[in-house]
């Protein structure tokens, strides 16, 4: 999230799209009820089902599931062309007056450069036009090759009449929807977008959540108290798993990892050190050789010096990709092609929390891959899908247990109730929750468990030496209590603190000795001064003591921010961008919800995203991008630097807009035997998976005699009422549904809250269903793994599985 | 002993409860405003939570909605309706509980001294070391409220969280509402809170919201708002609610006389011993039983 | 007639003898249960809202009291959840009590078709053990093109979702310390 949980109540429009929240995120649900009640906010939903949230919407519209990506277009061509954008914004904060090569080209679907052969596009074309080093610009916007002229052009076949084709809604739904959103284009009014994973889980992901950005950039509500683009993260600690490398493609702190091309400290500094596209940019990466070499003083303590480029060569370096699919696909494989050679795949999985049975696409390869390993560790509460795949029932397809060599550990962990330390919300607050009592029986802590397992590898390896033990026996372990480290000490470690003398580079009365805590990462030096295992998590854990455990709910400034409430990151800041909520001289757009102020000598409101004293004009308002300004054109994405309509992987129609390119090119399926694709001919009718609020992913159904089994006892399947007509389909009766990965049965939940679609002239239906069930679980409350359908299909850029947009039939069972 | 916590105004087959007339408490209420209720059945769950209730064995028989009706371990059920209206569909969500009438049929309708009382904040409660398990009070009601535990072989129903209530603390259910679709306060001022809400919902389109609080039953301690007024049957309510006649007859010309209603009572609760058995769960609109193991 | 003095009458008149209820009414309410529990602050373990819950555990703490869950609520300060939970959150009395929580470290051995009870010890070493084969076996000092790229490709490794942030950067330091490229979490699914 850009903004808080809490200031959804500032937004007087509030577009809920690509997710549910009342379902997923009650509670922060309330303050869209707050803003209704005392804004007389308009909650506006689009969503292929009329969800919980639709039920207290102000205005709901259908959409078929994956079309995002031309109704958001729509929206933008509506803006653009009743001029009901935020001119002064626009022009101010984002790249509009950017001029772009005139090699840059889009036709028939294709962005300039693309190579079939290899399906991925180069980008050069894609560039900004240099004069010197910074990109030319035209204020006036009206130079044919400037961002806002190329927008204008791209967005003109998104008319009304194509969204109702795309999209299967009404104009004049669609219009209405328009209205409303669009009443936010100007200072006296803000509005935010909510998403979540109905956005994130499509082979056009990225570019549908660009889409939502550049609609917020257009209507000037980036950076303001209500607005904001606002992912809603499912889980309550992926947003801190992100942050501190739960990904193989990043470092704590999102610093990039190391691969092979880069050698040497240096060759990666040089690379991820980006230099800036115009003269105002701060360009905070910048600083990426500070936060890189503190990150390598906490991960080697003494053994990183100067002299061995602070360990840098003991960091893995990465060829290629080895994100979710891949992990199984290599896995499954056996080996897989890197740097143009051949290297082994994954023949062990250690696996803590996680339930990839469960969790990931295409089932039945998931326990394929599985069963293929020779070793497995898995760290659970409770028996998983993951955990017994060698005994899966057989419409998983996977050996019988004889034949399954893997050798399977089970280790008891506590809950979250028997551990403390932090977990970081959506909204970027980390927060420290205390532990009420002892694991059960014989569970530990899993820092405890990681801990065990780490020292015992590390006594082998002094012990016996082995593959470059120096890898191993490195990092630095520095601990109180090794085996069962203090998480107090784990968070200073990653707040940062100084190794010597330290001086606050902006100001000189400030300085660290060797031993305390630093500040925050402005303190943070690369010439090894200073250790940091998380820059963006600077300043959490201080000589004043742990931040995330404060609990002053003061808001004095009304607007929810809070910022006497555990830690924000980075460096407390409530709203991102929020220099944006000002205009050129540093005045409010809307004095009744000023984000921060220039009072001629400083900016003061919430923490600033600038400089403290750095008069408006100095710097662009976005600091961390290299152009200083928001992309409304982005030629860094792996397919294309606008948005375009593709229809899903698996897609139930021919692209309207251009019938040779139907889905996104730059996706490229997967060959395995066990990935498959169905066809709209085969598999008619469109299907999207979704949670219940009743339940928690593969989790809740274990409670035996748990009150959540009771408020849905078992797996169901929503169908509409006019095909239930069509198909002989009664309510409460057995239905079973089919792709080409294979079939699941439920019970059938005739609902009216499924609308028929005209999509393209012809008529089609949507169905979905909710994907807690599996063969674990309760006696009485398993069912199947909804996942059993879903293709292995994903997003490009972040290589998320499409979920939610597929293809099935439906049956009586 | 008794308890210095509550004044209690009423208390079934008796003529008096112990109020002394020392202290006035404000009526308390609870608020249920159906158009930003979610259904999230957050409430359903609190209650059981804080009332140590049993999960109740459930199966999904193609609807949202936990049970067809509450239940003994069961206390608030959100009751899910879809309608078409003005061309699109529309969802209603309804938490369904004991409505805590001022002139509550239930307490009428028991013959057992003391086992329904009406404490002096309004909120009328089932005393299980008083209540004989007829099943009277159920018919007394006209929202089908108390229902018969067959474990206690007592009746039970929402006691509006009158240990927390008495404690200090609001109902169970009311704190866990995520969206503050339920509140709770005095009567008067959930009231006052009902009527500011209907206003700003006809100034947005629901031209017939209204504030259910029934006269019928001489108002309710749970007022709540309605966004389609004209249709309180699609939120599974009764459009004018009343004390059965029956019921109401028994109370106002029977029960002075004392004499022949008791025994009427006594010998009633007998009789129904005798010919039907300790009153059963309604049964569950045709299902199945559960699953074992459920 | 005041009604209050009719009624007084009316009992007075033979109630009592007729087998009415006249004594006041008994009324003991449920003593409130979080009354003397212990208070624990904490965060919600399922959706990114991180709703505060106080977890209310038997006795007070003191030497001589194992500590039991009897309750969980919503926290009345946080300044997001302001006390009100989900169902989920309602209800996770359940998550940390239910039967069905693992207890014991168990293996399944190849081939077999049912679980072992294993000790901590032997599971750390057994593993420990694993790791070492499948690393050194597995360990790419140079790729194809002759870059030095010290990874272990035989290894993967995934985190969950409510692990904490300093388990996760525990975890990312066994990661780079054993060399593994392959790593995924759930904020990727």
């Amino acid at each position: 999230m850009t903004n808080g949980w809490v200031d959804i109540k500032n937004a007087d429009v509030i577009l809920a799209m690509g997710g549910n929240p009342a379902e997923n995120h009650p509670v922060g649900f309330k303050w869209f009820m707050e803003a209704k009640r005392n804004r007389n906010a308009r909650l506006v939903v689009v969503d292929p089902r009329f969800t919980r949230t639709a039920a207290v919407a102000d205005l709901y519209s259908p959409i078929r599931a994956g079309t995002d990506i031309a109704y958001l277009l729509g929206i933008i061509r509506y803006a653009l062309e009743n001029k009901r954008y935020h001119e002064d914004y626009v022009k101010l904060h984002t790249n509009a007056p950017l001029l772009v090569n005139p090699a840059f080209t889009f036709n028939d679907g294709l962005f300039s450069g693309f190579d079939p052969a290899k399906g991925e596009y180069a980008k050069d074309t894609w560039a900004y036009q240099l004069g010197g080093s910074f990109a030319k610009t035209d204020p006036t916007l009206q130079d044919p090759q400037c961002v806002f002229q190329l927008l204008k052009k791209h967005v003109e076949r998104y008319t009304p009449e194509m969204v109702e084709k795309i999209c299967g809604v009404p104009k004049e739904t669609f219009l209405k929807v328009a209205e409303v959103v669009t009443s936010t284009g100007n200072p006296e009014r803000a509005g935010t977008i909510t998403y979540a994973l109905g956005w994130t889980q499509h082979s056009t992901a990225v570019q549908i959540i660009r889409t939502g950005a550049m609609l917020q950039l257009l209507l000037g509500n980036v950076g303001r108290p209500g607005g904001g683009v606002n992912a809603f993260r499912g889980h309550s600690n992926i947003q801190g798993a992100t942050d501190t490398a739960g990904t193989f493609e990043i470092l704590p702190g999102y610093l990039k990892t190391p691969t092979g091309p880069w050698q040497s400290l240096k060759e990666y500094l040089d690379a991820n050190t980006p230099k800036p596209l115009e003269a105002a940019s701060m360009n905070y990466w910048q600083n990426t050789p500070k936060f890189m070499v503190s990150l390598l003083k906490a991960a080697y303590g003494k053994a990183a010096t100067k002299e061995n480029d602070f360990g840098y060569s003991w960091l893995p370096k990465v060829d290629g990709n080895y994100s979710w699919m891949y992990i199984f696909d290599d896995m499954y494989r056996g080996d897989t092609t890197r740097a143009g050679g051949k290297e082994p795949g994954p023949e062990a999985l250690i696996t803590f929390g996680m339930n990839p049975v469960g969790l990931g696409p295409n089932s039945k390869k998931m326990v394929a891959a599985l069963a293929k390993q020779k070793w497995m560790v898995v760290v659970e509460n409770v028996e998983t899908e993951t955990s017994i795949f060698w005994k899966a029932p057989k419409e998983y397809e996977g050996p019988p247990p004889s034949q399954v060599q893997t050798e399977v550990f089970l280790l008891p962990a506590a809950d979250f109730a028997e551990k403390d330390g932090t977990f970081t919300n959506s909204a970027r607050w980390l927060q420290w929750k205390w532990k009420a009592l002892d694991p059960p029986g014989q569970a530990k802590a899993d820092q405890e468990i990681l801990a065990r397992i780490f020292l015992a590898v590390r006594d082998l390896y002094q012990k016996e030496g082995g593959a470059l033990p120096e890898q191993v026996t490195s990092v630095s372990w520095d601990y109180t209590s090794p085996a069962s480290p203090d998480l107090g000490d784990v968070l200073k470690e990653m707040s940062g603190k100084a190794l010597a003398e330290v001086h606050d580079p902006n100001d000189k009365t400030k300085v660290h000795t060797a031993g305390q805590q630093l500040d925050g990462f402005g303190q943070l030096m690369d010439d090894g001064t200073t250790m940091c295992g998380n820059w963006l998590h600077s300043g959490v854990y201080t000589e004043a003591g742990n931040n995330a455990q404060r609990r002053n709910n003061a808001d004095p400034t009304g607007l929810g921010m809070f910022h006497n409430w555990a830690f924000s990151w980075p460096a407390n800041r409530r709203i991102m961008y929020n220099r944006a909520s000002a205009d050129a001289e540093g005045k409010p757009w809307d004095a009744k919800r000023p984000g921060i102020t220039w009072n001629g000598e400083k900016w003061v409101g919430d923490v600033p995203d600038m400089k403290p004293d750095a008069p408006p004009g100095t710097y662009g308002a976005f600091i961390m991008i290299p152009e200083g300004v928001a992309r409304l054109y982005a030629p860094t994405f792996n397919d294309g630097p606008f948005p375009e309509h593709y229809e899903a992987v698996e897609a139930a129609v021919v692209n309207p807009l251009h019938p040779g390119v139907t889905s996104n090119p730059a996706f490229k399926k997967f060959t395995s035997d066990k990935d498959v694709y169905g066809t709209k001919e085969d598999f008619p009718i469109v299907c999207t998976t979704y949670r219940l609020t009743e339940h928690f992913h593969y989790w809740t159904q274990h409670q035996h005699q748990g009150l959540l089994n009771e408020l849905q006892p078992g797996f169901f399947v929503e169908i509409p009422e006019g095909l239930a007509r069509e198909k002989g389909i009664e309510n409460g009766s057995k239905v079973k549904v089919t792709s080409a990965r294979g079939q699941i049965q439920g019970v059938a939940m005739v609902t009216r809250r499924l609308y028929p679609l005209k999509v393209d002239g012809k008529e089609m239906w949507q169905i979905g269903f909710p994907i807690h069930w599996g063969f674990a679980g309760d006696p009485g409350h398993t069912g199947p793994l909804a996942n059993m359908l879903t293709p292995s299909a994903m997003d490009p850029n972040t290589w998320t599985p499409e979920y939610k947009a597929f293809l099935v039939k439906l049956e009586k069972a | 002993m008794t308890t210095q916590n509550l004044e209690i105004r009423r208390s079934s087959a008796s003529l008096w409860g112990e109020k002394t007339g020392m202290r006035h408490l404000p009526v308390v209420s609870k608020f249920i405003d159906t158009t930003t209720c979610i259904g999230c059945k957050a409430c359903e769950v609190a209650c059981q939570e804080w009332n140590d209730l049993e999960a109740v064995p459930t199966r999904q028989t193609g609807n949202y909605q936990t049970m067809p009706e509450l239940d003994a371990e069961f206390w608030n059920l959100i009751r899910f309706n879809e309608r078409d209206f003005d061309g699109g569909v529309v969802w209603l969500m309804r938490k369904d509980q004991c409505m805590h009438c001022e002139d509550p049929g239930c307490l009428a309708a028991c013959p057992a001294p003391g086992a329904i009382v009406q404490y002096e904040n309004g909120i009328v409660d089932v005393n299980p070391e008083a209540c004989i398990g007829c099943g009277f009070c159920a018919t007394g009601c006209p929202f089908n409220v108390p229902k018969f535990h067959a474990k206690t072989g007592k009746m039970a129903k929402c006691t509006l969280c009158v240990d927390r209530v008495t404690s200090g603390l609001e109902p169970a259910c009311i704190k866990a509402c995520p969206t503050g679709c339920l509140q709770f306060g005095t009567k008067d001022d959930m009231v006052a809170l009902g009527h500011a809400r209907v206003e700003q919902l006809k100034g947005n389109g629901f031209a017939n919201a209204v504030l259910y609080d029934p006269p019928g039953v001489g108002g309710t301690g749970v007022v709540t708002v309605l966004g389609h007024g004209d249709h309180p049957e699609w939120y599974g309510l009764p459009a004018d609610p009343h004390v059965p006649v029956g019921v109401r007859f028994w109370k106002s010309v029977l029960r002075p006389l004392g004499v022949v209603a008791m025994i009427g009572a006594v010998l009633g609760a007998i009789g129904h011993f005798m010919y039907q058995g300790p009153k059963e769960p309604r049964a569950r609109d045709g299902e199945p039983p559960p699953p074992p193991g459920a | 007639m005041q009604r209050r003095t009719f009624l007084k009458a009316t009992a007075l008149g033979g109630g009592v003898a007729l087998g009415f209820d006249v004594s006041r009414a008994e009324a003991e309410m449920r003593a409130l249960k979080i009354a003397r529990t212990t208070e624990t602050r904490s965060i919600c373990p399922y959706c990114a809202v991180s709703c505060g819950v106080i977890i209310h555990t038997l006795g007070d703490k003191s030497k001589n009291v194992k500590p039991a869950v009897v309750h969980v609520e919503g926290d009345p300060d946080h300044p997001i959840s302001r006390g009100s939970l989900c169902p989920k959150g309602a209800t996770l009395r359940d998550d940390i009590t239910h039967k069905n929580r693992l207890l014991h470290p168990k293996v399944r051995r190849p081939g077999s078709d049912h679980w072992e009870d294993i000790s901590w010890d032997d599971a750390v070493s057994q593993i420990a053990r694993h790791i070492k084969d499948t690393r050194d076996r597995t360990f790419v000092a140079k790729n194809a093109k002759g870059q030095v790229v010290n990874r272990t490709p035989g290894i993967a490794m995934i985190g969950g979702c409510t692990d904490t942030n300093e388990f996760n950067y525990l975890q990312w330091k066994v990661v780079t310390a054993l060399g593994v490229p392959y790593r995924d979490t759930q904020a990727r699914v």
